[in-house]
């Protein structure tokens, strides 16, 4: 790359942002912030400018804050051309153009590629279409599902016992309204945090008054003349009868409209080198063409080069700013993208918190507290180092734990430490559902070899 | 106004929700619920605790630059280790 061609980018070059959400308003702003002076079109399929999806499923079910107010502070003026309302459907990746869908096409001399994750429907289109079958991921969902609670539904079902399937169970109870959690696996937030911490959450849902089902699929969904939901059908062969149904069965990405363009996009995301650069079908680097957020896939050198897709705050921010800043400077001053994955989540008022990667883990050590308590540490072991920690009330030991993270430190861990612990030194099988089946909402997922083939060792860094 | 507080980063310290109450409050012992578009005669209290935050994990804007000055040195610090 000419070293004036990156010059001549930052003076006046083209840069078109897909994706008008977290990732894409924060690459905007990094974008002005390290001098780039050119144009800066952001397109957007959601009619509105960038908004934070978190509180949807907590402060706005609980009625502390409005859907429609949670647009996204801005850290600075970013001086771009907004197209909201128009989702891109295509891209020409030789004649750097991208297509939309109003017919428009826009040039561009490089791309960023933010165009995140959707809610995964109900798997039967007609049934999904019923009066009270909800899905929790836009702004508009939010308001719809925040309405339909307001009314005082006799009760309400959640199918999937992710993350955002618990927040929305705890939200119900929190107000008061019965609600049903079907889980395909044996507890909640099994795919993210393993059956040892997914028993706890589960005690946690019962103690409050979730009528939780495990081990259960939803069979179907029946509506009543009129065309509105009234009951849920499982494959115990029990019915429940709801009048709100929140699909929460995890996402899918938003890769669709890169289909035949060449780029390496898929259901599991765009495949992406540390630097952000989208790899094209081939696996081959592309130099104009970056993503961002929750629709990209980066290998991590801490995470044995697996290719993660994060479904995480933390990762669109940190990961647009990378994106950022690579687009626009000289190939020796590139950052690669090596977050420390971070997540949180607080359901019947316990705070969730994790670092690394959990469903890499094999082994569990519970080091501070107590999980009859419901506030203690959790460490994640995987060929014997530390690999991940979750906290439930207790956040503060997090920060310790990414540093141990990033050190390799063995696992399990040596350190005596001063709480009681009667979960005892002995690590156990974190007993992560097998890798092959589905499960609801991990936000992590590993995409490149499975940890379980042990038959393959990657060693990319020795020549 | 609008703010968001990185949750990755709060320590749930609940200084913001002890000097600007109307737009913080804790739930549980460590989780912090806010609303993320705080009323304009909560300007002076949310600049307050933008400043006093000892993780600056509150973004805000209109703030003159507060909440832009906090993510930077934060995005430099992590960068730096
Ligand atoms: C209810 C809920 C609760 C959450 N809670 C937490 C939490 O507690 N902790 C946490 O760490 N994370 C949480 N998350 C995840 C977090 O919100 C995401 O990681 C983050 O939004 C990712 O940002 P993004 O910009 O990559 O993608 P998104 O926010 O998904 O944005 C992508 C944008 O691109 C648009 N788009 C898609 N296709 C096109 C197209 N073809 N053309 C134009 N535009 C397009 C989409 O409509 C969307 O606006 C939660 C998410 C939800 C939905
Ligand atoms: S002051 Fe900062 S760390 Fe403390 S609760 Fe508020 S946001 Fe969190």
């Amino acid at each position: 790359m000419p070293a004036d061609y990156v010059d001549w980018l930052r003076r006046e070059g083209r840069i078109v942002i897909v994706g008008a959400s977290l990732a894409g308003l924060r690459a905007a702003e990094t974008l002005r912030a390290e001098g780039f002076a050119g144009e800066l079109t952001l397109i957007g399929d959601e009619p509105y400018e960038p908004y934070d999806r978190p509180p949807l499923s907590k402060s706005v079910l609980l009625g502390k804050a409005s859907p429609h107010r949670t647009e996204l502070p801005h850290r600075r003026e970013i001086d771009a051309k907004w197209r909201l309302g128009v989702a891109a459907t295509g891209l020409d990746l030789s004649a750097k153009r991208v297509k939309l869908a109003d017919g428009d096409e826009v040039e561009y001399d490089r791309l960023l590629i933010a165009t995140g994750v959707r809610a995964r429907p109900w798997l039967k289109a007609d049934e999904g279409r019923l009066d009270g079958v909800c899905l929790l991921r836009t702004r508009d969902d939010a308001a719809d599902l925040y309405q339909r609670l307001k009314a005082g539904p006799r009760r309400v079902f959640v199918i999937g016992a992710g993350f955002a399937g618990s927040e929305v169970a705890s939200a119900c109870r929190e107000t008061g309204i019965p609600v049903t959690v079907a889980e395909r696996a044996g507890a909640p937030l099994v795919g993210a945090l393993g059956g040892v911490i997914g028993a706890v959450a589960a005690d946690l849902q019962t103690e409050n008054g979730v009528d939780l089902r495990t081990h259960v699929t939803v069979t179907s969904l029946e509506g009543d003349s009129v065309g509105r939901v009234r009951a849920v059908h499982l494959s115990d062969e029990s019915v429940v009868e709801a009048d709100v149904v929140v699909v929460s069965l995890g996402s899918v990405r938003n890769t669709d409209w890169l289909t035949g363009s060449g780029l390496g996009a898929g259901p599991r995301g765009i495949a992406c080198d540390a630097g952000c650069r989208a790899f094209d079908f081939r696996g081959i680097v592309t130099d104009d063409v970056f993503v961002a957020g929750d629709v990209a896939r980066s290998p991590h050198a801490l995470f044995g080069y697996q290719f993660l897709s994060l479904e995480h705050w933390g990762n669109a921010v940190a990961q647009a700013e990378t994106a950022a800043h690579n687009m626009i400077c000289h190939g020796a001053d590139r950052r690669p993208h090596l977050w420390m994955p971070a997540f949180w989540s607080s359901m019947f008022g316990v705070n969730i918190k994790s670092v690394g990667v959990p469903p890499m883990g094999d082994q569990l050590m519970i080091t501070q507290g107590a999980l009859a308590e419901r506030r203690f540490v959790g460490v994640y072991g995987y060929q014997g180092r530390v690999i991940a920690a979750v906290s439930f009330d207790n956040a503060r030991w997090l920060e310790f734990y990414a540093r141990q993270i990033e050190r390799g430190a063995p696992f399990p861990v040596e350190f005596p430490t001063m709480d009681r612990r009667p979960e005892g030194r002995q690590p156990v099988a974190a007993d992560f559902p097998d890798p092959s089946l589905p499960t609801h909402g991990p936000t992590v997922t590993l995409t490149g070899y499975s940890p379980a083939d042990q038959q393959l060792v990657f060693h990319p860094a020795r020549h | 106004m609008r703010l968001v507080v990185d949750l990755n980063k709060c320590q749930g310290y609940a200084q913001c929700a002890f000097l600007a109450p109307d737009v913080f409050a804790m739930h549980g012992e460590e989780s912090l619920v806010y609303n993320p578009h705080a009323p304009e005669e909560q300007r002076e209290r949310l600049a307050r605790a933008v400043a006093a935050c000892p993780v600056q994990a509150i973004t805000a804007d209109g703030l003159d630059g507060a909440g832009e000055q906090s993510t930077g040195s934060a995005q430099e610090a992590r960068d730096a280790r």
